[in-house]
């Protein structure tokens, strides 16, 4: 237990050793990729999913994509992405992978909210006269919005473990404490940038789940169908039942 | 793709070694998750424990997992192939546990009282009515898990574990395009490769799912992939 005290000690030592960036601006530049990979991913997914949750068309090829997309490795398509745009552009091989990655995630999250969503609720919409984009605002986005935070979560989580092993081409970020510790058997570096890479996904992962908990409408939490956990879809066909509970109707704002 | 001609031995070579390691914690991630998964689904209390810690463990990046877990425990090397396969096993327990206990949710209650009202006891109900059952939910999460499993592995090459990986790291090191390419696609191939042999193994074991082919194994376990 020797090592995890050496490897807290030099956590807080102030001094990363020479070579490494500092502590926070590794944390920072890790931050900022994943960002930046989840906010170009999700300007392109969101819209994509939610068109596919409402019109119910595309759906299979959405499936089969983000199906598909499991099998790739990430670490090989960001090492693929730097040779073929060349070692001067490695930060925008490396977004593009992460881009790559965060896709099925967010498109997931994005439809399957919306056909998690009781058709009752939309029909019930539809018959008070609200048009298709009331309906898609209205009802859709904010009774999707609890699943499509899960999407982002998930989404989040993996990038922010692309980008650690992105510094293996040099990207910075947490990771090059323990790609570059491990030649130089520096193990208070080694573990130390261990656990702050664990440490930060915890975090994250924690204040995701607090927002998915925060975003669920108020009526439906009233109807106390809360369900701030990634869900399978059983538990999903159970919340639409329950989004089609009387209090429903009053979550439309 | 010269290189790729002059080096099948190596790609091969690799290839099955990646092969061990992602079946052997696919095997050893599916044993525990079912015992795992029908403590989870029997008692409440524990189902949102194991959920959450196996939760957990899944948020934690790989990179990072590899380091922590032989430091914590002292059990074996950083570099050793157990390392890796230990890794492997823990996300596919995260993934598999849920796939156990929603499975077992799906289970119609009224088979589960029949059996029950003709003398199954509940081992025996478990074994030869409830887990086969739970058959195609169980089969989804093991489809995502070696998906996942396989492309994952690759990441054992940073600690100095030797399987596909190599390829990456070898290819960038040389800047040999072809063999980066040679390793994503064999990565790829060899994940279709075990998604269909599971799928046909699902049609042997369950043939009843072949009639309503439709409506099963929809269900993903999960959308997230640990990098």
């Amino acid at each position: 237990m020797n090592l995890l005290g050496d490897a807290i000690g030099w956590i807080f030592s102030g001094d990363p050793g020479r070579g490494f960036d500092a502590i926070p601006l590794a944390i920072g530049v890790q931050l900022l990729y994943t960002l930046i990979a989840v906010v170009i991913a999700g300007v392109i997914a969101i819209p994509l999913g939610w068109y596919i949750g409402h019109t119910g068309k595309g759906r299979e090829i959405a499936v089969a994509i983000s199906g598909a997309a499991r099998a790739i490795p990430s670490f090989g398509l960001l090492i693929l992405l730097t040779l073929l745009l060349g070692v001067l552009h490695k930060p925008e091989a490396a977004v593009i992978s992460f881009v790559v990655l965060a896709i099925p995630s967010l498109l997931a999250g994005a439809y399957t909210g919306f056909e998690a969503i009781d058709r009752r609720v939309i029909d019930a919409g539809r018959s008070m006269g609200m048009t298709e984009s009331q309906i898609l605002w209205r009802i859709e986005v904010p009774l999707g919005l609890p699943l499509l935070v899960g999407g982002i979560r998930a989404a989040t989580l993996q990038v922010l473990a692309t980008v650690t092993i992105a510094a293996y081409i040099g990207l910075g970020g947490l990771g090059q404490y323990i790609i570059a510790a491990i030649p130089l058997r520096r193990f208070d570096i080694l573990i130390g940038g261990a656990i702050l890479v664990a440490v930060l996904a915890l975090v994250i992962d924690g204040l995701f789940a607090l927002l998915q908990h925060l975003v669920v409408p108020r009526g439906i939490r009233a109807a106390g169908s809360a369900q701030p956990q990634r869900r399978s879809a059983r538990q999903r066909r159970a919340e639409a039942i329950a989004v089609g509970a009387p209090a429903a109707p009053a979550t439309t704002p | 793709m010269n290189w790729v001609g002059n080096n099948l031995d190596l790609i091969g070579q690799l290839t099955l070694v990646h092969l061990r390691q992602s079946l052997i914690a696919l095997v050893v991630g599916f044993v525990i998750s079912i015992p795992l998964g029908w403590v989870a689904w029997r008692y409440r209390l524990v189902r949102s424990g194991v959920i959450t810690i196996t939760g957990l463990l899944y948020t934690i990046p790989s990179l990072a997992l590899l380091i922590l877990v032989p430091v914590v425990t002292g059990w074996y090397s950083i570099v050793s192939e157990t390392n890796l396969i230990v890794a492997l096993a823990i996300y596919a327990v995260a993934i598999l546990v849920r796939a156990v206990a929603d499975g077992l949710d799906s289970v119609d209650a009224g088979v589960r009282q029949a059996s029950t009202a003709i003398g199954y006891g509940s081992f025996r109900r478990f074994v030869a009515v409830e887990f086969p059952l739970a058959g195609p939910v169980v089969l989804a999460g093991l489809r995502v898990a070696s998906a996942s499993t396989i492309a994952l592995a690759t990441v054992g090459i940073l600690v100095g574990i030797q399987n596909i990986g190599y390829l990456f790291t070898n290819g960038l090191q040389r800047r040999i395009i072809p063999e980066v390419f040679a390793g994503v696609v064999a990565v790829v191939v060899l994940a279709l490769v075990i998604d269909l042999v599971l799928v046909l193994a699902g049609r042997l074991l369950m043939p009843w799912t072949r009639r309503v082919s439709a409506a099963p194994s929809r269900r993903r376990a999960r959308t997230a992939v640990p990098a």
